[in-house]
């Protein structure tokens, strides 16, 4: 377990494997059999989502990673992929989705509008960022990403998972009781979505105003 | 079905629901993986038949024509590779088009070639794209998307090389192209355009006389000629159902004239028919590529005239159109003399080809629509802009 | 094809009482426009549809404008006699008007039967307060049908014998017109770290109260 993990040091387990003997925890036997097989949700929203069926086609192959499972369901699927522009219209499907998917569960903004709005960030529609309303684990930019970002992206969610804990404060959420795991669905008003944002998951970051030059 | 005068169209079917018993409605969509993205359809089904089906639009509405007022014109022309997102140069060029008819301005030669290569290898991607995703709708799940998608990652990798990206291409200005293709890329083009045949043979046996696909697509999704010309219904889809109206020959835009092609028509309006066309219509493309390759000028690619920056029409309003893979796109712009549109308006054609797919799916079952909605050929950045 | 002069024209012969305006297009596309008035305007267009000589049987491009109120000022040079008998003055005088706004409705027609086109069509609402109907021209062109939805969405143009009005793209309960030019957009750039001018000044209206400045160190001796 984590709390008593260094006992042998990893140069010590790498001589060891080299002759032949596996030495693991649970946890990185845990985390290994998850991170391997990631099955996205088949939900594409825009142009991102082209991309997204060209890196599971054959050129680029996102089998090769454990992820090739596109589940329909989203009762099935670990990772949802939020491949193009989140419209205000659409915002509390993709939060309904999130809400259905079963922990664990991972986010990828995929593009630039799934960031933060992207080019259409000044459309009266556009969500700025679907981030406002569910956690997002890695953000890919690109307008598209090409599939390779997006599979460097699917690497990355990978190593994220392989470093989590699985107990203790750092515990990721399906280990923890004390965590509200759902994201409350957004209602249409009459001029914009009711509430515009989580506040659980996103405030305005006050820290990063820049300061006016004099 | 009869046209009268009073309701172009089939809008309302009583439905006497103590024949029909229960009718149970579906939400489909706008998650649902048959609906080629963001699309929802409220399907009133009786058992397993539709009785009625209304299209709920919108959920990728990125508000395209609000921007496209607040930037400039140059600006606008990123915006038009995100309509139809599978398609961006012949956006690009129906954008290009509207701009130079508003202003007047003239194209060199060798661009309208350039444009005309650049706009049949699109249509040579999307639809061999559609006839992947088609068969995918069908059940035929994988080998025809992956075809499709090898054959697709070819051509992109032309227009990779040529504009700078895969998708959103960027590549056309009002008054010509912006780069000029050199000649290893046009190379590259004809050593595509010459293997492309072989490709569609190996499709077609694949596919065209499959029993299984003409038993699940014949006779499946009639269009009838009359509704589809009132109902504003172009392209592939039009000419599926006998109508041969084709605006490379129509309004012989560009320098589609001088090119010897034929446009395919079909005979029964169906689903197969629809495949059809989009098959005989890339053997076209591929006759119009190896005449334009053959017949590239010389000169420069851009009217050493055209103003990009700061860029101002006149007064005036001008409607540009073009025959996309998809039907007739178009532009509307006004002009008030100031650096941005007035008003700036897409024709979209798949948002207009939708028109009639309650229609078509009336007395189908479910399994019936996702088919006749995938050989629609929808793109949602276009439907919704 | 007949110019839009001898389209007029020849409306004008057929349906006596119809008000038919030419509306000209400078711009070198030389789209010239047909207005309409609202009580002839589907008569007109199922003429347009069904005679043999026009059989404009597509309506490829259904499209709102918004004109809102504007102030126009015109400068026009007047001659004054000069009341004590010299020779007379040329005086500028400025006046201005307003100009009421109102929304317009757009429609392309083609003609594939006989391979012509294009006839714009204008219609246009009395204001854009409360008079905002026109006729539908659904019944007549089956492609109206979500054009024209769209367009009493994102216009607020009301549409009399559509056959189904409702929103299109927004949703059911929005309240706003959003293509309208005096729209405004919801607020929520509270955090936009942007070199792009309008979203800055947008997002910079939530920025915190920056902190006094510090005191200027005093001077070293």
């Amino acid at each position: 377990m984590s709390d008593a993990a260094p006992a042998i040091s990893q140069e010590e387990r790498d001589e060891l494997r080299r002759h032949g003997i596996l030495l693991t925890s649970l946890e990185e036997l845990y985390n290994w059999g998850r991170s391997h097989s990631v099955w996205p949700l088949n939900f594409g929203l825009a142009c991102c989502a082209i991309e997204m069926i060209a890196a599971s086609m054959a050129r680029y192959d996102i089998a090769r990673f454990g992820s090739e499972v596109f589940r329909p369901s989203p009762r099935q699927a670990d990772l949802l992929i939020v491949s193009g522009t989140v419209t205000k219209k659409m915002a509390p499907q993709v939060v309904r989705l999130w809400n259905q998917m079963p922990e664990p569960k991972y986010c990828i903004a995929m593009g630039a509008c799934a960031i933060s709005g992207g080019p259409f960030k000044q459309g009266y529609n556009v969500l700025k960022g679907i981030d406002r309303f569910i956690p997002v684990d890695i953000y890919i930019p690109g307008c598209p990403p090409r599939p390779e970002a997006l599979l460097h992206g699917l690497v990355q969610l990978q190593a994220k998972i392989s470093g989590q804990a699985i107990t203790g404060p750092d515990a990721p959420r399906h280990l923890r009781s004390d965590i509200e795991c759902d994201c409350p669905v957004p209602e249409f008003g009459a001029h914009d979505l009711e509430p515009p944002q989580n506040p659980a998951v996103w405030t305005p970051p006050p820290s990063l105003v820049r300061p006016d030059k004099a | 079905m009869s046209l009268t005068p009073e309701i172009g169209g089939a809008h309302v079917r009583a439905v006497h629901d103590e024949f029909h018993g229960d009718l149970l409605e579906v939400s489909m969509g706008p998650h649902h993986p048959s609906t080629h993205g963001v699309f929802r359809m409220i399907v009133t089904l009786d058992g397993e038949t539709i009785v009625k089906l209304k299209p709920v639009f919108g959920y990728l509405h990125r508000n395209h024509e609000k921007l496209g007022e607040n930037t400039t014109y140059l600006a606008s022309m990123p915006y038009t590779d995100r309509l139809d997102y599978l398609n961006s140069m012949s956006n690009n060029w129906a954008y290009a088009l509207a701009v130079e008819k508003l202003a007047g301005l003239a194209v060199p030669e060798r661009a309208e070639y350039v444009r005309v290569i650049l706009a049949e290898l699109t249509r040579l991607l999307n639809h061999t794209c559609l006839a992947g995703f088609l068969m995918q709708d069908c059940g035929c799940s994988g080998t025809p998307l992956m075809y499709a998608f090898r054959e697709r990652e070819k051509i992109l990798d032309l227009f990779e090389s040529l504009s700078g990206s895969r998708m959103m291409c960027n590549y056309q200005r009002f008054g010509g192209c912006r780069v000029d293709p050199p000649a290893e890329w046009l190379a590259g083009a004809q050593r595509l355009v010459d293997g492309y045949s072989a490709f569609l043979d190996e499709f077609e046996a694949l596919l065209t006389g499959n029993e299984i696909l003409m038993a699940r697509t014949q006779g499946v999704g009639r269009l009838d000629p009359a509704l589809a010309v009132s109902a504003g219904v172009a392209g592939p889809m039009l000419r599926a159902t006998g109508v041969g109206h084709d605006l490379r020959k129509v309004d012989g835009y560009g320098v589609y004239p001088r090119f010897e092609f034929r446009v395919p028509v079909g005979a029964h309006g169906d689903t197969y028919d629809r495949y059809m066309i989009r098959i005989l219509e890339m053997r076209e493309s591929i006759r119009i590529l190896q005449q334009a390759l053959a017949g590239l000028p010389g000169g420069p690619v851009m009217d050493p005239k055209a103003k990009l920056r700061g860029f101002r029409p006149k007064a005036g309003e001008a409607y540009g159109r073009i025959e996309g893979p998809k039907g007739e796109i178009g532009f509307y712009l006004i002009s008030d003399g100031g650096p941005n549109p007035y008003r700036y308006r897409v024709r979209p054609p798949s948002f207009i080809n939708l028109t009639i797919l309650e229609d078509m799916c009336l007395g189908h079952t479910v399994a019936d629509a996702v088919i006749i909605l995938g050989s629609v050929d929808i793109v949602l950045g276009e439907v919704d802009r | 094809m007949e110019t839009v002069e001898q389209l007029r024209d020849r409306l004008l012969a057929r349906f006596p009482g119809a008000s038919v305006t030419v509306i000209s297009n400078p711009s070198p596309s030389a789209q010239h426009s047909l207005l309409l008035d609202h009580a002839h305007a589907r008569e007109i267009a199922l003429y347009l549809r069904d005679e043999p000589a026009l059989k404009f049987d597509q309506c490829s491009n259904v499209t709102g404008i918004d004109w809102p109120e504007k102030e126009i000022t015109e400068t026009t040079k007047v001659t004054v006699p000069d009341p004590a008998g010299g020779p007379p003055k040329v005086v500028a005088q400025t006046t201005k008007r307003r100009e009421p706004g109102y929304l317009e409705v757009v429609y392309h027609l083609y003609s594939l039967a006989l391979r012509q086109g294009p006839i714009i069509l204008r219609l246009r609402t009395g204001n854009r307060a409360d008079a905002v109907a026109v006729p539908s021209l659904t019944p007549v062109w089956r492609s109206c049908e979500f054009q024209e939805r769209e367009v009493f969405d994102l216009f607020g143009v009301t549409f009399e014998g559509h056959p189904d009005l409702r929103r299109i793209l927004m949703w059911d309960g929005f309240k706003d017109h959003p293509m309208r030019r005096d729209y405004a957009e919801p607020d929520d750039y509270e955090w936009e770290p942007t070199p792009h001018g309008d979203v800055l000044a947008k997002a910079k209206k939530h920025y915190p109260e920056k902190p006094a400045a510090e005191p200027a160190k005093e001077a070293k001796p």
